[in-house]
């Protein structure tokens, strides 16, 4: 039993619902009770879809239990067959369906239905929305194209000579992030490089075009939380390989350029294909306030390990904490941490993230939905950059993470929320005007996101000051009062620093002099 | 999958229509999202799937800041599997949450499907809690399950699990108890009604602090204020309580005729209410008339989710001049309703249950001017050309009383008025 106030993933069923929402002539029955029907408004409220997820609930009660469960699932798997005519139909259930045990897969198989049926088994209590996103959409294109794998000793058929090279777009989804707009950039990107789209999937794919995967040259892992698997068996089984640079960010994005040259055998010049801005704005004179910002990083593990490179390498930030929820993925998002001298973190646990980020006391927090609440209530700067999204981050514009144009969002998302470098100087300078100060948001900003007052610690410190305990450090009344001049946004990090350098030096009491003994010490 | 058995009716009520089909509604667990911000020092602990969890923040639209005062218990195979003792878990899951959360004074456990399911009795685990927490808080549990309850149910179930903990009235003399959860604009305000026509001895269940728990005995008068509140009412009625038979207060004549119905039990005749409660009543009149025009004349269908559609749908007919063209709703209890069923007109056609894709296929048939549905089908249908109201508003907005008609009127003109002011597009 595991205590969750939020969570960074849903069930499993989900991610099946990911996957039929996306997609075009697919059905899915799903063998639960009524409440798991909110899930049609992360669909058409959240992502303000215009259609209801392909979705049809046995909405099971108290008093069908025991007796017509097993019969309320055939009657919804004729009614849907009946109503909607799918290509394909899925059918699974929900955490309570689970516990019943009809088995509406196999009931599905028997039940001499007008679809083929592909049954998904989702082990509600193990996995999470990600896992069944990946589980659903590998078992139903391993369904449709198991019995057109090459057999043993048979090699893929070379492209014919007049045809261009093509890939297929895996992973996309309804309810990833920024998915709609990042399929049209890397499109553009494999566009200008001559290379043929064959299937995007599952975003707005049907199960006919599933057929066609196995015509493309190789396959582009673009979402691997949801991609894997399916990239993984369609090497196995259609000799296709896997690009799996994902473009994201302007090194990755040329790092994706020449994978999938090399892959495809292509000769391509990089320069050629495109460029973004965000290369010239990063090195403009005005950019330099920007150089080793603290950030903290926490995501799925494709935009936290995109966006660590991103923020080290291509804005100049100190990349100070970063990790991950997608289990999946620990492995990679630790390696890489190690690489920043970090430990990454690794939980679905929302309060751990919490004081990681209380702790850590960064200057901008790139994260989800939580992280953003998180950094609201301390006041810090933040900006979304991967699921789970709430509204605002399902965009009217155009705005895509990937590619080059994906640079240039990533570029102004991340600097929108933090305090402009002469703002910064003329907080910093005139501390008590009235109108400019801790309380008052940045003009540009307008109150919303960053900017917000931090806690005041005075009384805390005061607190602290009559503490006997032994190793306690307690702050002069001088020393705080100095510590309050220091403008809010770097405050935390100049008492956390102090103190550090307090404790490193044996003092137990800090005055004025510690402090700028340690604004000397840690100053870069 | 549709089973329709129309049900012959005492003359004057309109015939009840039954739907089985697929439901589309929330389960009793959303009710937490308003409770927990009503009664303050309450904590709802969810012992569930990671589904409950995922519902109760896609439902609450992980807007609350605050931490909030519910969290999810989320069973795992190992609990599943016998592998870890349920019951041992819970308890070190309560502790862990208790020591986070000193200011708690309330602990309820809340069931859920999965455990309802498995007959993990909760009632029992609380006892053993309150045992071990004795002098600190108290715990009760209650099912919020999508298997037995429906959206507003829940509180109805919260309710009836405090029902036990109230004090026994010291006398029978007359005392109010108005029921169900109210804004605390709109408690404040009827206080001030009460106050006006004589009556003082109110108490307003729940209340906004857990151990504000109100007396119970011969001589409460339940008043209801909030029509989804069929067990409470039972188990109030088994301490004693008598129910007071009325409109709900929704739109002037409803909340008129629901203190008309509470002032005849201290013998305050409805004359003597109106004269009293003339000034909010001219106020809501001129309000409403405002809000009015938007509404006169236009087809109203209800589709089954908040247990508010019969008063509501009363009130749009009467007050706004609507035209309903069918009332949904989960659930009649017929003896709560009484009142309400009696002022619809008898051709209404009154449908309790559901089958969601015959209900769809009946809203896309008559094409009514607006359409009051669950937050998941509200954009599909706007995206056919149909205006719609989204009904979990309703319940999480101050609606009742005479200051509240006007808003309340504006929920269902609002989307029609932007449908005649945008020059963007079209919506068909």
């Amino acid at each position: 039993m595991e205590l969750a106030l939020w969570t960074y993933e849903g069930p499993p069923h989900v991610g099946a619902i990911r996957i039929a929402a996306s997609m075009r002539d697919v059905h899915l029955v799903l063998h639960a009770p009524q409440g798991d029907t909110y899930a049609d408004l992360l669909f058409t409220m959240i992502e303000r879809e215009n259609r209801r997820p392909p979705v049809t609930w046995t909405t099971f009660q108290a008093r069908d239990l025991g007796s017509s469960t097993a019969e309320m699932v055939i009657n919804t798997l004729e009614g849907v067959c009946e109503r909607y005519s799918p290509q394909v139909l899925l059918v699974a259930e929900s955490c309570t369906g689970e516990l019943l045990q009809d088995q509406p897969g196999a009931l599905a198989k028997g039940a001499n239905l007008s679809a083929p049926v592909i049954p998904i088994e989702m082990a509600a209590y193990t996995h999470k929305e990600n896992w069944g996103a990946s589980e659903t959409f590998y078992q139903l294109v391993r369904g449709l194209l198991a019995a057109r794998a090459l057999k043993p000793g048979e090699t893929k058929a070379p492209r014919a000579a007049d045809q261009p090279p093509s890939v297929n777009l895996i992973g996309p989804t309804k309810l990833g992030f920024r998915c709609r707009d990042d399929v049209v950039e890397v499109q553009k990107l494999l566009e200008q490089m001559g290379v043929r789209v064959n299937v995007v999937a599952p975003l707005d794919a049907t199960p006919r075009d599933l057929l066609r995967i196995p015509d493309a040259d190789a396959n582009v892992n673009l979402a691997p939380e949801v991609g894997d698997l399916t990239c993984d068996w369609l090497k196995r089984q259609f000799q296709q390989p896997i690009i799996s640079t994902v473009p994201m960010g302007w090194g990755a994005t040329r790092d994706f350029i020449a994978e999938v040259s090399e892959t495809l055998g292509l000769d391509i010049d990089v320069e050629s294909v495109g460029d973004s801005r965000l290369p010239w704005y990063s090195r403009s004179v005005d950019s330099t306030y920007l150089t080793n910002k603290r950030v903290f990083i926490f995501a799925d593990g494709t935009h936290a390990i995109a966006a660590a490179r991103i923020a080290r390498d291509e804005m100049g930030f100190e990349v100070v904490g970063l990790g991950t929820y997608s289990r999946e993925r620990a492995r990679d998002v630790r390696a890489l941490a190690k690489e920043y001298g970090l430990e990454a973190l690794i939980t679905d646990d929302y309060l751990a993230v919490e004081r990681a980020v209380e702790a850590l006391q960064p200057e901008l927090v790139l994260g989800t939905q939580m992280e953003r609440h998180i950094a609201k209530r301390l006041g810090l700067p933040c900006a979304v950059i991967s699921t789970p999204a709430h509204v605002q981050d399902y965009p009217a514009r155009y705005s895509p993470q990937m590619g080059f144009e994906g640079c240039n969002v990533l570029f102004d998302t991340w600097v929108h929320p933090l305090i402009m470098g002469l703002e910064e100087h003329l907080l910093t300078m005139f501390r008590d005007d009235f109108e400019f100060n801790d309380t008052a948001a940045p003009s540009h900003l307008g109150g919303e996101g960053g900017g917000a007052h931090q806690p005041d610690t005075v009384a805390s410190i005061e607190e602290a000051a009559e503490t006997d305990e032994p190793g306690a450090i307690a702050w002069a009344v001088s020393a705080e009062k100095e510590l309050r001049k220091i403008p809010f946004f770097v405050r935390g990090k100049a008492r956390r620093n102090t103190e550090h350098f307090a404790i490193e030096n044996g003092l137990s009491l800090i005055d004025v002099e510690t402090l700028y003994e340690a604004k000397a010490h840690y100053s870069r | 999958m549709t089973e329709v058995i129309a049900r012959a009716e005492s003359t004057g009520t309109p015939a009840v229509i039954t739907e089985r089909g697929e439901r589309a509604v929330f389960c009793g667990l959303t009710s937490i999202i308003w409770l927990h911000r009503r009664i303050q020092d309450a904590f709802f602990l969810v012992v569930g799937s990671r589904t409950c969890a995922h519902l109760l923040q896609s439902a609450a639209g992980v807007m609350i800041f605050a931490e909030p005062r519910f969290a999810t218990a989320i069973l795992g195979e190992r609990d599943l599997a016998g592998m870890a003792d349920c019951n041992e878990e819970l308890d070190r899951v309560v502790s862990e949450l208790l020591a986070r959360r000193p200011d708690v004074r309330r602990l309820f456990l809340v069931g859920s499907c999965p455990s309802e399911v498995i007959k993990l009795d909760l009632a029992n685990a609380a006892a053993r809690l309150q045992r071990v927490h004795d002098n600190r808080l108290r715990i009760s549990a209650f099912s919020g399950s999508g298997i037995e309850t429906t959206f507003t149910q829940g509180e109805d179930q919260c309710l009836a699990s405090m029902v036990p903990d109230l004090p026994t009235a010291q006398d029978s003399s007359l005392r109010l108890m108005v029921v169900g959860t109210l804004a605390d604009i709109v408690e404040e305000q009827f206080r001030r009604h009460f106050a006006q026509l004589g009556i003082t001895e109110v108490d307003f269940f729940p209340a906004a602090r857990a151990d504000d728990l109100p007396a119970v005995g011969p001589g409460t008068r339940i008043l209801l204020a909030q029509p989804y509140l069929s067990d409470t009412v039972a188990a109030l009625r088994k301490r004693g309580g008598k129910l007071i038979s009325a409109l709900y207060p929704l739109g002037i004549q409803g909340t008129l005729a629901w203190f008309q119905a509470a002032a005849a039990e201290w013998g305050c005749s409805a004359e003597t209410v109106q004269e009293a409660l003339a000034i909010p009543i001219a106020r809501a009149q001129k309000a409403l008339s405002r809000v009015r025009s938007s509404l006169e004349g236009k087809t109203l269908q209800f589709l089954p989710d908040s247990q508010l559609e019969i008063p509501l749908a009363r009130f749009l007919s009467e007050e706004c001049g609507m035209s309903l063209v069918e009332v949904a709703t989960p659930f009649i209890d017929q003896s709560l309703m009484a009142e309400e069923l009696a002022r619809l007109a008898e051709d209404v056609r009154l449908v309790e249950g559901a089958d969601l894709d015959s209900a769809l296929a009946r809203v896309r048939a008559n094409r009514p001017d607006l359409t009051v549905c669950g937050m998941g089908i509200a954009n599909p249908l706007e995206a056919e050309g149909l205006r719609t109201k989204w009904s979990i508003e309703l319940v999480f907005t101050p609606i009742q009383g005479f200051d509240q008609v006007a808003d309340l009127a504006g929920l269902f003109s609002r989307p029609l008025v932007r449908e005649r002011q945008l020059e963007v597009g079209s919506w068909s």
